[in-house]
């Protein structure tokens, strides 16, 4: 295929999305749902075909395709800001992953959302949001990777509120969009910096001038990259940000795949990986980078042991997932947090999907407590749930143990990990399989605890796209070597982490520790996997509480924040400006009331103030003929 | 190019509309509308075919006679791209006015219509004047029928508002006449004649310790009109009690008369007086970009909250125009259109609720997107452009002014990037509170969806702030040759 072929391809591969959604928006509810659905899917599957046919083309005489759409404006004589597209290894595997993963959810989409009166709108915004995320990871400067940024936030915002009428899904959306937003201003921020201190901001030029004008532990890349980092961390979910993303499974189940596990969430992590360079010269970031995924995984490990809600436990299983990939982009292993972006993205979809299903087959309901028993009733749903379960945990062979082992193996010895962090993420990987076990033994053992007949899907729409991505996420490791090989030209400058040292026992420990969960588990949840018939009830104490609210974090940030926030904004409704300007409107009424009141009419009082004025006139007379005199004399 | 006809074809239709209506009903909108769309074409025609012979990168001098000859008083015009670029938003939302107006207003419709037209011949004479006196004479042109626009069509607390608009207008202007008289004096002095010519001061040498005043005396009269915190209260209630026209027209346009003021008048007259003062302008921005967007979350009253959130946005032009940098110029100019794009759409959109459920009160609302869908995606794509969505031209705007100012002010701009998340805030109140939720109106009333001319209003609004998001060069073209010269001697003359 010649070069020029790839660039029009290029070119194109957002537009398909764009020109469905301009479709379906415009012709609304007068589409009927098989042409509704075959424009929303029909463009996914060519922008995923498109997809795979450049990857296909990246070899190491073509590191790099990019093409030029057109320049937006201009921030310098040097500078320029275009709408250009940069496609190298880092950009190939985020476009397969949101393409591919995309087209998938967007089969399963249409099925599941089949029934809803606004499914136009639906798949219109499924559409938009692919548009934004190509953006964001093909963008060739970072103010276009913004635009992708700040779309990928509003689709994610209209999504989440799709139920628009329930108050709860608007009041998530909201938290999502305005939390995010803090991290978007951060990273805001951070454009303006490295605009001042390098005079670009393209993303390659930034790399390389960076690497050019400062060394490791100078003061700007160390601003710039924590600027940065807010905006990854307000993306991803990770502390201090995460609130957002647990109330953003109020979204359809689709959606929480899609934007809240596969692709949206780990733009974060896209963005460290991108601008790597920046953060190699910032070591102290790196660090902080490290133990903000470290404190995350394990932080949302212990929420999702107190979940009741089947979405939520999935919400803070992402959130610990993406703890891994910070981690090891703090720890410099950036191969292997995007490998393990790749895995996550596969067998996170399948259990959101799957969940989904079982969701709706049980007549929406989400609760585990009211599940139970379903290994029996839906073999299929169970069957994929436990290839999900068991890439989550990570068991040997799955594709989430090929990149989690990755990451864990570079932790040891990694001049910004260390053995600390290595132990946070044996605990974490511990945690995920003891919470993954509960989900199980919840959903699809012990006995039925619902009451209606269940309500399998037969759609073969969501069978085809649940089997695919379970052969992904069995199969996914195996992109290891490739994916390696591709991003090995993205992270020329990234040091490589020796493995030498490492001792063989902490291989052991890493691959052993999940199945240490998985028998604490079985006896410790046993009142969970075993059919009885005393009613099982949720544990109540006020640790579990906690844990199940997010640790309190809400809380505080209710108490740190909003309310003062919202009580300045209350005390000082009527503009304490405006008050002290109306002062002298009243100040001039008042004069006025008085004056006029003395003009009443009475002759006693104009006599009296007739009198009083020349009583008053003759004693300044007096005094100052007595002054005058005084001077004279 | 003249732009006397402009104003005059507009004043003449105003009058002719005022006494058509009178004979026939429904005249007025009609004369009102046509002579905006001939006097538009006209311009249009006019600047396309100067454009090639004639440099607007500096002010191009159209005509100067003498008015009151004993003064030295003229009347001259001239325009430069600032100028024409701000005529041509003015126009555009001339038609939009029109276009809002076209049901609403039912009574004394002629004399309403020439008020209109007549603030909008003020509004360009202000964006062309080059003589002082006649600047200042526009000033009040514009500024008299709009009072009128407030107090005879406004809301419930009309005459309040009115009244506050006009008193804050007057006062502050009296400052802006007693410096310009004070620099025609100084011309007198300086070369023996009275001379109240832009050009003519320009080359005046006056020291700074003089010039601060003079300039404080303009800085002032247009830091009300942007307006800035804390002269700012006047907007709030006159952009609420206004007829929906009557708001489209001031946070559209009449704000950046205050913006224009600053551009050509402090800066340029008064360069190193200005660069003296601009730390104190720049956190005056910054407090009116925080302040305008906590207030405007504060607020009930949809019209309110998007004054409020006006004073906000303009805190951005303040902030970039005293950084002295340009980029920030170009992204103060930028927003100046992009402001008066989107302030504008979401005016007309309160106007369009306010036409079905007659009330402006966000509690009244709820869950319109449900019967019209239409409206919900406008009213979506409106209040992102408020908040600064990229993609449309307000984040352009922003980012450039930001970027800009960064260089001179980091920490400033830091506090005033804290906006951004403001901005977030009052934009999904806005949205949320009248669009999603469960529907609700008083007295569940039904709630249709736009009409052909609603439609067409929106619809005009959107695709201008697309464009010009995704191709802002459409604007900034006019800015990065001659200007930014302009700005840097500016810059250049502060660190002398």
């Amino acid at each position: 295929m010649s070069i020029a072929y790839m660039h029009t391809i290029l070119t194109l591969l957002p537009f398909y999305p764009l020109v469905s959604f301009l479709l379906l928006i415009s012709f609304a509810k007068r589409l009927s749902w098989q042409l509704a659905a075959s424009l929303s899917v029909g463009a996914m599957a060519l922008s995923a075909l498109s997809s795979f046919a450049l990857v296909w083309q990246l070899s190491a005489d073509l590191p790099v395709i990019t093409t030029h759409l057109w320049q937006w404006f201009t921030l310098s004589s040097s500078e320029q800001i275009n709408i250009s597209f940069y496609l190298d290894g880092l950009a190939a595997v985020m476009i397969c992953v949101v393409t591919g993963v995309g087209l998938l959810i967007h089969i399963f989409a249409a099925a599941y959302m089949k029934e809803d009166e606004n499914f136009t709108r639906f798949m219109a915004y499924m559409n938009l949001f692919i548009v934004a995320m190509l953006m964001l990871v093909l963008a060739d400067n970072l103010v276009l990777l913004y635009l992708g940024w700040e779309g990928v936030g509003l689709c994610s915002f209209l999504l989440i509120g799709f139920w628009y009428h329930e108050k709860a899904n608007v009041l998530a959306a909201r938290k999502a969009f305005i939390v995010t937003r803090v991290g978007d201003t951060a990273m805001a921020i951070g454009l303006f910096m490295i605009f001042k201190e390098i005079g670009q901001l393209t993303i390659t030029d930034i790399n390389e001038s960076a690497r050019v004008l400062w060394i490791a532990g100078d003061n700007q890349p160390y601003w710039i990259a924590l600027l940065l980092l807010g905006g990854a961390v307000g993306k991803s979910a990770q502390l201090p940000l995460q609130i957002w993303l647990p109330d953003a499974m109020a979204g359809p189940t689709p959606v929480s795949a899609l934007i809240h596990a596969a692709t949206m969430v780990t733009a974060g992590v896209y963005l460290i990986a991108r601008m790597h360079g920046i953060f190699l010269l910032a070591p102290e970031v790196m660090t902080y980078v490290a133990w903000l995924g470290a404190l995350t995984l394990l932080l949302a490990g212990v929420a999702a042991l107190a979940q009741s809600d089947i979405k939520r436990v999935l919400a803070y299983s992402t959130m610990s997932q993406i703890g891994y990939m910070m981690l090891s982009l703090g720890a410099g292993a950036f191969s292997a947090g995007v490998f393990h972006l790749m895995t996550h993205a596969f067998f996170k979809a399948l259990l959101f999907l799957t969940a989904g299903a079982i969701i709706l087959a049980l007549h929406h309901q989400q609760d585990l407590f009211k599940m139970g028993g379903l290994l029996k009733r839906l073999p299929f749903e169970a069957v994929l749930f436990s290839i999900g379960l068991v890439c989550l945990i990570a068991l040997p062979g799955s594709s989430g143990f090929f990149s989690k082992e990755a990451i864990i193996a570079q932790l040891f010895s990694s001049p910004t990990a260390g053995p600390l962090l290595w132990v946070c993420a044996i605990v974490g990987a511990l945690l995920t399989s003891i919470y993954s076990c509960r989900l199980f033994f919840l959903a699809f053992m012990g006995s039925a605890r619902f009451e209606s007949p269940l309500q399998p899907s037969s759609s073969k729409l969501v069978k085809i796209s649940l089997i695919v991505l379970a052969i992904l996420s069995l199969v996914g490791g195996a992109f290891g070597t490739a994916l390696e090989h591709g991003l090995s030209s993205v992270f020329v400058a990234a040091p490589m982490v020796e493995m030498v040292n490492d001792p063989t026992w902490l291989h052991a420990v890493a691959i052993a520790t999940p199945f240490v969960g998985i028998v604490f588990s079985w006896f410790y949840f046993s009142k969970y996997r075993e059919v009885s018939h005393s009613p099982l009830v949720e544990n109540t104490s006020a640790v579990n509480q906690f844990a199940k609210q997010g640790l309190g974090f809400d809380r505080l940030y209710d108490w740190l924040l909003v309310k003062p926030y919202c009580t300045l904004a209350k005390v000082n409704r009527s503009d304490i400006f405006d008050q002290l300007m109306m002062l002298n409107a009243w100040y001039v009424t008042l004069w006025h009331e008085v004056l006029a009141s003395s003009q009443n009419g009475k002759l006693r009082w104009y006599v009296a103030a007739i009198g009083l004025a020349a009583l008053l006139l003759t004693l300044l007379l007096m005094l100052n003929v007595g002054e005058v005199s005084m001077e004279i004399s | 190019m003249s732009m006397t006809i402009v104003m005059c074809a507009l004043l003449i239709a105003g009058i002719l509309a005022w006494f058509a209506e009178k004979l026939r009903r429904h005249s007025a909108r009609n004369i009102a509308l046509m002579s905006v769309l001939v006097t538009s074409a006209y311009f249009a025609f006019a600047v396309f075919t100067s454009h090639s012979a004639v440099n607007y990168g500096q002010l191009q001098e159209l005509v100067r006679v003498d008015w009151i000859e004993s003064l030295h008083i003229e009347y001259a015009l001239a325009v430069d791209y600032l100028s024409l670029v701000l005529v041509s938003l003015t126009l555009f939302l001339a038609v939009i006015c029109i276009l809002v107006s076209w049901h609403e207003i039912k009574e004394k419709a002629g004399f309403y219509y020439f008020n209109l037209l007549a603030s909008i011949a003020g509004i360009i004479g202000v964006f062309t004047a080059v003589d002082m006196f006649l600047f200042f004479f526009f000033w009040e042109v514009m500024l008299l029928p709009m009072t009128a626009l407030i107090a005879i069509w406004g809301h419930e607390n009309k005459h309040f508002a009115a009244i506050k608009f006009f008193i804050f207008t007057q006062v502050s202007s009296l400052l802006m006449l007693v410096a310009i008289i004070a620099m025609a004096m100084l011309h007198a002095k300086q070369t023996g004649q009275l001379s109240f010519y832009y050009l003519d001061w320009q080359v005046l040498d006056l020291p700074v310790s003089l010039t601060q005043y003079l300039m404080l005396g303009f800085f002032i009269a247009f830091a009300v009109k942007l307006p800035s915190v804390p002269f700012h209260s006047w907007l709030p209630d006159a952009h609420t009690q206004a007829p929906t026209a009557g708001s489209v027209l001031l946070a559209g346009v009449l704000l950046k008369t205050g913006a224009y003021g600053l551009i050509r008048f402090v800066l340029q007259l008064f360069p190193d007086a200005s660069a003296n003062f601009a730390p104190f302008a720049a956190t005056l921005g910054v407090l009116s970009i925080l302040y305008g967007a906590k207030m405007a979350f504060a607020q009930q009253d949809f019209k309110r909250l998007v004054a409020y959130s006006s004073i906000s946005h303009m805190g951005f032009v303040m902030l970039a125009l005293f950084s002295f940098n340009a980029i920030a110029y170009q992204g103060a100019v930028l927003t100046l259109v992009a402001h008066g794009l989107s302030s504008a759409a979401l005016f007309s959109l309160a106007g369009m609720i306010y036409s079905r459920i007659h009330s402006r009160n966000l509690a009244d609302m709820g869950g319109f997107w449900q019967s019209a869908p239409r409206m919900g995606g406008f009213a979506l794509a409106f209040a992102a452009a408020a908040f600064g969505l990229p993609g449309l031209a307000n984040f352009v705007a922003e980012f450039l002014s930001l970027v800009g100012a960064f260089h001179v002010y980091p920490m400033l701009t830091i506090l005033a990037a804290l906006g951004l998340i403001g901005s977030a805030i009052y934009g999904m109140v806005l949205f949320q509170n009248s669009f999603q939720g469960s529907l609700r109106t008083p007295d569940n009333r039904q709630f249709k969806d736009l009409s052909i001319r609603e439609f067409l209003v929106c619809s005009a609004l959107i695709s201008l702030l697309i464009v010009i998001g995704f191709y802002p060069s459409l604007v900034l073209v006019f800015f990065q040759t001659a200007d930014l010269a302009q700005v840097k001697d500016v810059l250049e003359g502060a660190t002398l």
